[in-house]
């Protein structure tokens, strides 16, 4: 714990302060407090209308004012934010778990196996990944489930990108021949040895993922693929303000403002991270 | 005459990466008794690193034919089963490189990357007692506060350090046999006597048989009985090591007993 503190101290021969990972703590920590708090208590009901209170501004009542039905504002946020964190953190489980298996795999045995599987990955980084999201889509049917299923996939190759050339620099390594001089065996090369060596961009690149997965969630979401009525994420939220963006523009920009900061958040901490391995 | 417990014989080892295959090491033939030390002496290129690599079982399978055969324990390492190569890496036969900086894996601490072929060959050795026999084994080598030094990661040491904990790692399992590849090249030449040193101790202590690779024909007569001097990939002498300071036979390693830089005092 002292340890995690003294992270964003000044670092006594730079100083530098880790600028980067305070500010994305804060905005990830506040982003995180408000989707817990959510899950217990909420302004308002996120799902109850109310005809009398239709789209009014900010206020202390209705600290980001109401929408089309009269419905909190910042109590969807609280409850669509949830919904939108869930999807990314499926998606990057997904898309990271799966992705740094086959970029370990192939790029630590190489060979024919390596030829053919990166091919495939090529052929899917060839579609945005907004794009194969949608065939998936189109596949598994709509719903939560089946959008962070879509995203994770379509998320697949670029961190098995990734984690092979992180494995393909490792593999001659001398301490990976000392390793395998020990006995161990590869799987226990791949998993022990050379992975927590990758941990570093692993991490960076899943927070810019993350960031990613929250747009292209939102991208689905705005096209009206991901969550379905009454449930709401930002992105649905955001494709519901649009139509009231000239005599509401509050309505559309706080839910916007929340996407970004969370966006933002990523960003930073993945900044950070990368900085405390330098 | 002790026990042979390493006879390898005729070996040849092949490369196929360019259209014409290259012979890398012809007639290689080596028999190493129970706690002897033999040197392997060379300049670059010479083929005593691979011949090294092929006794280690770390020869890639690929783009390269061997043949003859390795003898240890009744077994050839040369076409043995992976599994069976495995069970022996680590655990009867060890090897320590040239660049300790390198290594050593820059994300696991000291402690646990000294443990690790306890860790692979003998599960039944519960953590608490790998944790006793690593720091018992960076004590050996010469470090002060183990306790200290097995939480450490790699880059809070110094080349020598970490060459000593290269050493404790090699020989945690008490190898019967060590092959060290040009194990001081990398260091200075102060630290290059301690490693040296180190090495006898542990020779005597354990009774390690010790395979010492060096173009070193000094560090050689510090440390061997017997070495073997070859010259792109052949065997160009061999036998004791004091008969061929004397008595070199071939001009080749006339030239290499020249090469040693004496300091002329008067």
């Amino acid at each position: 714990m002292k340890k995690f503190f003294s992270l964003f101290k000044k670092n006594k021969a730079t100083g530098e302060r880790n600028t980067f990972l305070l500010l994305g703590v804060i905005i990830t920590g506040f982003i995180l407090l408000m989707v817990i708090v959510g899950l217990f208590y909420t302004p308002y009901n996120p799902t109850k209308m109310d005809a009398s209170a239709k789209l009014q501004g900010i206020s202390f009542k209705h600290i980001m004012g109401t929408d089309n039905m009269g419905r909190d504002v910042f109590s969807r946020v609280m409850y669509g934010s949830r919904i939108t964190v869930a999807i990314a953190t499926f998606t990057i489980l997904i898309g990271a778990g799966i992705g740094t298996i086959i970029g370990a795999l192939t790029g630590y045995f190489g060979g024919i196996g390596d030829e053919i599987t990166m091919r495939i990955i090529d052929a899917m980084l060839a579609f945005p990944s907004l794009l194969l999201s949608l065939v998936f889509v189109s596949l598994f049917g709509t719903g939560t489930y089946q959008v962070a299923i879509a995203l994770g996939i379509s998320f697949i190759p670029s961190f098995a990108r990734i984690v092979r050339g992180e494995f393909l620099r490792c593999k001659n390594m001398d301490y990976v021949e000392v390793a395998r001089l020990q006995g161990a065996s590869n799987i226990r090369i791949i998993f022990v040895h050379i992975l927590p060596n990758t941990v570093g961009v692993l991490l960076s690149s899943v927070m810019i993922g993350f960031n990613n997965a929250v747009l292209a969630e939102a991208g689905l979401s705005f096209l009206g693929i991901g969550a379905q009525p009454p449930h709401a994420s930002l992105g649905k939220m955001l494709s519901d303000a649009q139509g009231y963006l000239f005599n509401r523009p509050s309505y559309v920009m706080s839910i916007g403002l929340v996407i970004v900061l969370m966006v933002l958040g990523f960003s930073f901490l993945g900044e950070g991270i990368k900085r405390i391995k330098n | 005459m002790g026990n042979v417990i390493l006879d390898v014989a005729d070996l040849h080892i092949e490369f196929h990466d360019h259209d014409k295959p290259e012979t890398v090491v012809e007639d290689f033939d080596l028999m190493l008794e129970e706690g002897e030390i033999v040197g392997i002496v060379g300049e670059s290129g010479s083929g005593k690193s691979m011949s090294a690599l092929a006794i280690a079982g770390l020869l890639k399978r690929h783009a390269l034919t061997k043949k003859g055969r390795i003898m240890f324990n009744g077994t050839d390492l040369l076409t043995c089963s992976r599994k069976e190569l495995r069970s022996y890496q680590g655990d009867e036969i060890s090897m320590i490189f040239q660049e300790p900086m390198t290594s050593l894996n820059p994300v696991k601490k000291i402690g646990w990357q000294v443990e690790e072929s306890l860790r692979i060959h003998h599960k039944d050795i519960d953590k608490k007692e790998r944790k006793r026999r690593a720091i018992e084994m960076l004590t050996a080598v010469g470090m002060h506060d183990p306790e200290k030094l097995y939480e450490k990661y790699p880059h809070e040491l110094s080349g020598g350090m970490r060459q000593r904990v290269m050493i404790a790692a090699a020989m945690i399992g008490e190898p019967r046999i060590l092959i060290a590849d040009e194990p001081t090249t990398a260091l200075d030449v102060t630290i290059q006597a301690q490693i040296v040193e180190l090495l006898r101790k542990m020779n005597r202590e354990k009774g390690t048989a010790i395979i010492f690779i060096s173009h070193d024909l000094s560090l050689i007569r510090q440390i061997c009985k017997r070495v073997i001097v070859m010259q792109s990939g052949n065997i160009v002498e061999t036998g004791y090591v004091e008969d061929i300071f004397r008595h070199p036979k071939m001009s080749y390693t006339r030239k290499l007993i020249a090469a040693i830089p004496q300091i002329d005092l008067s």
